[in-house]
C-alpha cells in the first residue's frame, strides 16, 4: 500500500543556510511518525517545507513531497491553499500566535469550515460545536462566543486542533504541540490527539524533543540532527536499542527516577548549518568518532527494521543501563530557611479610582523549611504560585503575611540586605534574565558592587573565578549575552547568583527553556556546586523527572497552598495526595507505566481569584466527597516528615 | 580687514549638539552592540544615499552658523567699528549670490525684470521690461541667452564629472591600499557590488551631486538660477540660507524634547503608582490643548519681551535668533508626549523582565537600574523617534511661519518663503519660483531625512531585525 505522505530527499535553504538536507521518510494513514531532535536541528523547517509556509528567504531547493500520490511541491499556490488545511493541517507550539486575538473562537472555526466544507450560518455553528466537542472542550456552546485570550493554554491548543480538523485533513502536523503546557494538560491534549488520529485514520507527524512524549504516542520515530535524518525505526525497537550515538546520548541525558549520579551530557552544540559540512555532522560531539567520521559522511545502514546513518552502526557496544544509586536521606539538624504562614495576596483594582475589588490569593499560608546543603523542590502546575513564593522569599514582591527566618535571623524590610547576600535567584528564561546591553563581566559585577562584596580591586579576579566555576571560557567576561547559547546563558545567570556567595539559591524552572542535553549539563552543574559550596536550593519546577534527580525533599503546591510534603523518594514513589498522584502519572515516561495509581485529571486549575470552597482540588478530584466541598482538609502526618492535606487520605490512615 | 565674531544662542547650541554627536559617535564605536545596527544602516544603499544628501545640508547649515560682523571700511584701525549686519562664513563663500541684488522680481535664468515698466529708450518712452543689473548682464543680445545657458550647463556638468572622477580615483587608491589589493581588483569588486558597503550607490550619488553642484555654480555666476524675489534678492540664496533655520528647528527642538520625554516616560513606566498618575495627567492635559495655541501665545510673549528690551539684543540677527530659539523651546515642550508615552509603555514591559528582577534581588538602587537596565534598552526607540521627528519638525516650521507664529518675518526660512508666495500667486502673471524653490529644497531635505530614518528604523527595530 502506498503511504499517505512520502518525502524524498527534501532539501530546504534559508538564505545561505541549508536547514533541511536530504530528508526522506513516509507516514501511513493512521500512523504517528515522530521527529525527534534538539532545537535548531531542522524539525520545524521540515514541517514548514511540507506546508510550503517557509519564512522569508526560504525555499525548497530539491526533493519531492507526495501526499496521497499528489506532488505537493509542484502545485500552484492557488491549489496549495486547498491542500493546506484540506489535506494537511498544522498545529503549533504557541496557539496564541496562530489564533486571531480579536475574532471569536466560533467565527474562526467557522471561517475554516466555510473555506474547506462550504458550510455557513447555523450549519457552520453546529459543525464548529461538534468539533469543539470532539477535541474535548467542555461547555462547547458557550466557548464558541469567547475570544482566544479568555481561554487557558490547554483550551487554546484544543481550539487550534479543532480548527485544524475543520478541513478534515488526512495528515496532521503537530509541531511541539504540548511543550508550552503543564504535564496534566499535556496528557489531556495528547489523549485527544491520539483518539482523533485513530477515529479519523489520519496520519500524524509529531515534532517534539521529549522522549517521553514520543514513547507514548509514536508508531515510528525519526531522529534529526543538523538538518539530516540520522536514525529511523519503529518505536519499540528504537526504544529498546537506539543505534545512533546521538540517539543514545539523548537517552542518557534524561534524568531518571532515583538516579543520584551524574547525567551524561552532549558536549558542544549543533553546528551552524551555513558552512560546508564535511564528514559526519555529529563527529565533533561524538565520543565514538573515528578518523573516517571527519572526512566521509556516513550512508544509511539497515539493522533489522532500523535505519541509521553512522559508520559504526551495529558495532557500537551495547548500552549500559546507568547505575541507580539511592538518595542519601541523612538530615542536617538545623534549618537554613524557615518560612511560616507566608501569604501573598495581590489586590485587584478596577474602575476610575482604582478601588480594590478583590484579592488574588497567589500564595496562601505556605510553610517551608530547607536545611543547608539540601534541595527542596516546589512542584505544581503553572499559575499555582510557585514563582511568587520564590519572589516573596527575596522580597521581590512584598509578602502580605508570614515570617521568614534565614540562618537564624528573621527577615524584615530593614535587614533585607542581609537576606540579599544569603539568598539569590536563578530565573527561568535565560534570554530575558540577562541584560542584552551589558557585558557578562558587568552582569556578574552588578551584585558585588551593589552589596559591597569583597574589596573593589579584587572583584575582577572574582569574576574570572566565577566564570571558571560555572564552566565558561575565560574570555566570556568581555562578551555580550547574545554571543552565548541558551545553556551558556543559564550558566552566566547561575554565576551571577553565586557572585555574592549566597547560601540559598532559588532556582525558578532553570532548565525548562533548555534542550534535554543542555538541561543535563545545567543539572550536573547545580549538583556539583551544591557539593562543593554546600548550597541549599529551592528548586521550583513542573518537571517531575528533574525533581527526581536533584531534590531531597518535595513540596507539592496547588492553588497557593502546599498539599503534600515529604522526602523526594516518598512523595514521588508513593504519592498519597490525589493531585500528586495525577501529576506523577501524567508525566510521559519511556518505561511503560502500569498500576492502579493512574489518574487523568479533567479540566484546568481554577483561578486563585476565586478558589473553590473546601478543598481547592475538589472540582477535579476523583475521590472528592461532601466534606471536601465544605472544609479545607487539615494536615495528616504520614511519618518521616511526610504529610498531606486531604480528607480521603486522612480517612485511610 | 578684521572681523568681530558673533555667537548667537542657536550657534552655541548647534555646536554643542555637534560636539555631543561626536562624543556619541566615539562611544558607539567602542560598543559592539551599538555599532552593529549602524553597520546595518551603512549597508543600505538608500540610507547611505540619503545620508550623503543630509550631509550636504548639514555642512551648509554648519557653515551658516559661524557668524561674524565685518569691520566697516572707513573705520579707524585702532578703534574699529563693525557693521550692524551679521554675516556668516557661508555668506562669505557665496558673496556673489548675496550681493547681486536686482530691483524686483525676475524669473529664473532671466535677463530682464519680470514686470514691464516704462523706460526711456533712445529718448522715447516705451513700455518694456528692463535688463537686469546682474542676471545675464554679460550678454549683449537677448538671443545669446539660450546658447550661453546651455554652454554653462555643459561646462558645469563637465567640471562636476571631472571632480567626481578625481574623487573616485582617490577613493579607489585609498580603499585598495586599505584592503591591500590593486586598484584594479578593487574596481572589479566595486563593479560587481562585492564590497561590504554600498559603494556603487555612494559613488553614483556623489557624482550626481557634484555634477548638479557644477551646473549650479556655472549658472549662478551669470544668472539668478531660481529668479529673484520682490526686493530683488536671489531666491537661490534665500533657499540656501533657509537650510540653517530648518535644521535648527529640527534638531534643537529634539534637544528640548528628549530630556522631557525620556525622564517622564521612563519614570512613569518604571515607578508606576502616583508618579505614573501625575505624569499621565500632565501629558493628557498638554495633549488636549491645541499645540498651535500654546505656540502662538509663547511666540507673542517673546516678541513683546524683545520689543520692550531693545538694549539686550544689539542686532536684528540676535532678535530673530532669540525668537527662533523660543520657537524651538515651545515646540519641544508641546511635542514630548508621543515619545514619552512610547517609553512609558516600553519601561512598563522592561521593569517586569527577569534581569531587572535580578538586579532588584541584589538591592541595586532605582537610579542605577534605570541607567543600566532600562535606558540602554529603550535607546533604540529614542533614536528612531529623533530621526522620524526631524522631518515633521521641519514641515511644522513651514506651517507655523505660514500662519505667522513661526520664525521672525525677517529671517530666511522656507516657511516665510511660502508665506510670501501667498501674495505672489495672486499676481498676474503668477510669480511661482519662490514657492517652487522652497518646495524643492524642503522636499529634498524631508525625503532624505525620511529615507535615512527608514534605514535606521529597520536596523534598530528588534521586531524587524531579529533578536539582538
Ligand atoms: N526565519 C529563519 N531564518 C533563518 N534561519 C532560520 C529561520 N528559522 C529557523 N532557522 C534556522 O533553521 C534551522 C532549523 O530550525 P528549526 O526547524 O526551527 O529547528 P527545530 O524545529 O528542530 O527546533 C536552525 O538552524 C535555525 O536557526
Ligand atoms: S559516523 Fe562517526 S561521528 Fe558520526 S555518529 Fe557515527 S561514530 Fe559518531
Ligand atoms: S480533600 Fe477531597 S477533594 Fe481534596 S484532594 Fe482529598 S479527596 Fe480530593
Ligand atoms: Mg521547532
Amino acid at each position: 500500500m502506498k503511504p499517505l505522505l512520502e518525502v524524498r530527499d527534501l532539501v530546504t535553504d534559508i538564505g545561505p543556510a541549508r536547514v533541511v538536507d536530504g530528508v526522506s521518510f513516509h507516514v501511513a494513514a493512521g500512523e504517528t511518525y515522530a521527529l525527534l531532535g534538539e532545537s535548531g536541528c531542522g524539525k520545524s523547517m521540515t514541517a514548514l517545507s511540507l506546508m510550503r509556509l517557509l519564512p522569508d528567504g526560504g525555499r525548497v531547493s530539491s526533493g519531492a513531497v507526495e501526499l496521497g500520490g499528489e506532488n505537493v511541491l509542484g502545485l500552484p499556490e492557488r491549489d496549495m491553499r486547498r491542500v493546506r488545511g484540506g489535506q494537511m493541517a498544522m498545529i503549533f507550539q504557541e496557539p496564541m500566535l496562530a489564533l486571531n486575538p480579536v475574532i471569536k473562537v466560533g467565527e474562526q472555526i467557522g471561517e475554516a469550515l466555510a473555506l474547506h466544507q462550504n458550510l455557513g450560518g447555523q450549519a457552520a455553528r453546529e459543525a464548529a460545536r461538534g468539533l469543539l466537542d470532539a477535541v474535548g472542550v467542555p461547555d462547547a456552546v458557550r466557548r464558541l462566543d469567547t475570544y482566544p485570550f479568555e481561554l487557558s493554554g490547554g483550551l487554546r491548543q484544543r481550539v487550534m486542533i479543532a480548527m485544524a480538523l475543520a478541513g478534515q485533513p488526512r495528515l496532521l502536523i503537530a509541531d511541539e504541540p504540548t511543550t508550552a503546557l503543564d504535564v496534566t494538560i499535556q496528557a489531556q491534549v495528547l489523549d485527544v490527539l491520539r483518539r482523533l488520529k485513530t477515529e479519523r485514520q489520519m496520519g500524524m507527524l509529531l515534532i517534539t524533543h521529549d522522549l517521553g512524549v514520543v514513547a507514548e504516542n509514536a508508531d515510528r520515530v525519526g531522529v534529526m540532527y543538523a538538518g539530516e535524518l540520522v536514525e529511523e525505526g519503529g518505536r519499540d525497537t528504537f526504544f529498546a536499542s537506539p543505534q545512533h550515538p546521538y540517539s543514545r546520548m539523548l537517552f542518557d541525558a534524561l534524568p531518571r527516577p532515583g538516579d543520584g549520579g551524574r547525567l551524561t551530557t552532549i558536549p558542544g552544540q549543533v553546528p551552524p548549518l551555513d558552512g560546508s559540512l564535511v564528514g559526519c555532522r555529529f563527529a565533533r560531539r561524538c565520543p565514538f568518532a573515528i578518523a573516517r567520521c571527519r572526512d566521509e559522511s556516513p550512508d544509511w545502514q539497515t539493522i533489522n527494521d532500523q535505519r541509521v546513518r553512522c559508520h559504526l552502526a551495529g558495532t557500537l557496544p551495547a548500552r549500559i543501563e546507568r547505575e541507580v544509586t539511592a538518595q542519601t536521606t541523612a538530615r542536617a539538624a538545623k534549618a537554613l530557611l524557615q518560612v511560616e504562614g507566608l501569604k501573598v495576596h495581590f489586590p485587584i483594582r478596577r474602575g476610575l479610582i482604582q478601588r480594590t475589588v478583590g484579592h488574588v490569593r497567589a500564595v496562601d499560608d505556605v510553610a517551608l523549611s530547607i536545611q543547608a546543603g539540601r534541595t527542596l523542590a516546589l512542584v505544581g502546575e503553572s499559575g499555582c504560585g510557585k514563582t511568587t513564593v520564590g519572589k516573596a522569599l527575596l522580597r521581590l514582591v512584598e509578602p502580605t503575611a508570614g515570617s521568614i527566618v534565614l540562618g537564624g535571623e528573621t527577615i524584615t524590610a530593614k535587614n533585607a540586605s542581609t537576606l540579599r547576600r544569603q539568598a539569590q535567584m536563578v530565573f527561568q528564561d535565560p534570554f530575558s534574565s540577562l541584560n542584552p546591553r551589558m557585558r557578562v563581566a558587568d552582569i556578574l559585577l552588578e551584585g558585588m558592587d551593589a552589596l559591597g562584596v569583597g574589596a573593589a580591586g579584587e572583584r575582577r579576579d572574582a569574576v574570572a573565578q566565577l566564570l571558571n566555576r560555572v564552566g565558561l571560557p575565560d574570555d566570556a567576561g568581555g562578551r555580550y549575552p547574545h554571543a552565548f547559547s541558551g545553556g551558556q546563558r543559564q550558566r552566566i545567570a547561575i554565576a551571577r547568583a553565586l557572585a555574592v556567595s549566597p547560601r540559598l539559591v532559588i532556582c525558578d524552572e532553570p532548565t525548562s527553556a533548555l534542550d534535554v542535553s543542555v538541561q543535563a549539563q545545567i543539572l550536573n552543574l547545580l549538583k556539583d556546586l551544591q557539593d562543593s559550596l554546600g548550597l541549599a536550593y529551592l528548586f521550583i519546577t513542573h518537571n517531575l523527572s528533574v525533581v527526581d534527580y536533584l531534590a531531597h525533599d518535595v513540596a507539592v503546591m496547588y492553588l497557593g497552598r502546599i498539599v503534600e510534603h515529604g522526602a523526594a523518594v516518598a512523595v514521588l514513589r508513593a504519592p498519597r495526595h490525589p493531585y500528586t498522584l495525577a501529576l506523577v502519572s501524567a508525566v510521559p515516561r519511556i518505561e511503560a507505566q502500569t498500576g492502579p495509581g493512574i489518574i487523568r485529571l479533567a479540566g484546568d486549575q481554577p483561578s486563585p481569584l476565586n478558589p473553590p470552597d473546601g478543598c481547592h482540588f475538589n472540582p477535579r478530584c476523583p475521590y472528592a466527597s461532601e466534606v471536601c466541598r465544605q472544609t479545607y482538609p487539615g494536615q495528616t502526618d504520614l511519618g518521616n516528615g511526610h504529610w498531606v492535606r486531604c480528607h480521603w487520605v486522612a480517612g485511610q490512615v | 580687514m578684521t572681523i568681530h565674531p558673533v555667537i548667537l544662542w542657536t550657534d552655541a547650541l548647534i555646536f554643542a549638539l555637534l560636539a555631543a554627536v561626536l562624543v556619541l559617535v566615539w562611544l558607539i564605536r567602542r560598543q559592539e552592540h551599538l555599532r552593529a545596527p549602524w553597520r546595518v544602516v551603512a549597508q543600505r544603499p538608500m540610507a547611505m544615499g540619503a545620508a550623503l544628501v543630509l550631509g550636504v545640508f548639514v555642512s551648509i547649515g554648519l557653515l551658516d552658523s559661524l557668524h561674524y560682523r565685518a569691520q566697516l571700511p572707513d573705520s579707524p584701525a585702532d578703534a574699529p567699528q563693525y557693521s550692524v549686519e551679521v554675516l556668516s562664513v557661508f555668506d562669505a563663500l557665496v558673496d556673489g549670490l548675496r550681493a547681486r541684488q536686482e530691483k524686483t522680481y525676475s524669473a529664473p535664468l532671466a535677463m530682464q525684470l519680470y514686470a514691464k515698466e516704462f523706460v526711456q529708450r533712445d529718448g522715447v518712452t516705451v513700455r518694456d521690461s528692463s535688463r537686469l543689473q546682474h542676471g545675464g548682464a554679460h550678454l549683449a543680445q537677448a538671443d545669446a541667452r539660450l546658447p550661453d545657458i546651455t554652454r554653462r550647463a555643459l561646462a558645469g556638468a563637465a567640471q562636476g564629472a571631472l571632480a567626481s572622477l578625481l574623487v573616485f580615483a582617490g577613493l579607489a587608491v585609498w580603499q585598495a591600499r586599505r584592503m591591500q589589493t590593486s586598484p584594479g581588483a578593487w574596481l572589479a569588486a566595486w563593479r560587481g557590488g562585492r564590497l561590504d558597503w554600498p559603494a556603487r550607490t555612494v559613488v553614483l550619488m556623489v557624482a550626481t551631486m557634484l555634477m548638479l553642484g557644477g551646473v549650479m555654480m556655472q549658472l549662478a555666476a551669470g544668472y539668478h538660477v531660481f529668479g529673484t524675489d520682490k526686493v530683488g534678492q536671489d531666491v537661490l540664496y534665500i533657499s540656501l540660507k533657509s537650510i540653517r533655520t530648518g535644521l535648527v528647528i529640527g534638531t534643537l527642538t529634539t534637544l528640548v524634547t528628549l530630556p522631557l520625554a525620556i525622564g517622564f516616560g521612563i519614570a512613569a513606566g518604571y515607578f508606576r503608582g502616583w508618579v505614573d498618575d501625575v505624569i499621565q495627567y500632565v501629558y493628557t492635559v498638554l495633549n488636549s490643548i491645541p499645540g498651535v495655541l500654546l505656540i502662538a501665545a509663547a511666540v507673542l510673549i517673546v516678541q513683546v519681551y524683545i520689543e520692550s528690551n531693545p538694549d539686550i539684543f544689539d542686532t536684528a540677527a540676535a532678535r530673530a535668533d532669540i525668537r527662533l530659539l523660543a520657537l524651538c523651546l515651545i515646540m519641544g515642550v508641546t511635542s514630548w508626549t508621543g515619545l514619552a508615552r512610547l517609553l512609558r509603555g516600553e519601561s512598563l514591559k522592561l521593569r517586569t523582565l527577569d534581569y531587572v528582577e535580578a538586579a532588584r534581588a541584589f538591592g541595586v538602587s532605582n537610579a542605577r537600574i534605570i541607567s543600566r537596565h532600562i535606558f540602554p534598552n529603550v535607546f533604540h526607540l529614542v533614536l528612531i523617534a529623533i530621526v522620524l521627528d526631524f522631518s515633521g519638525l521641519v514641515l511644522a516650521e513651514a506651517v507655523l511661519s505660514y500662519i505667522g507664529v513661526g520664525v521672525d518675518p525677517a529671517m530666511y526660512s522656507w516657511g516665510n518663503m511660502i508665506n510670501g508666495a501667498r501674495l505672489e500667486l495672486a499676481r498676474e502673471p503668477v510669480v511661482w519660483w519662490q514657492l517652487g524653490a522652497a518646495f524643492a529644497f524642503m522636499f529634498t531635505l524631508v525625503l532624505a531625512a525620511n529615507l535615512f530614518a527608514d534605514g535606521v528604523r529597520d536596523a534598530f527595530d528588534p521586531r524587524l531585525g531579529g533578536r539582538r
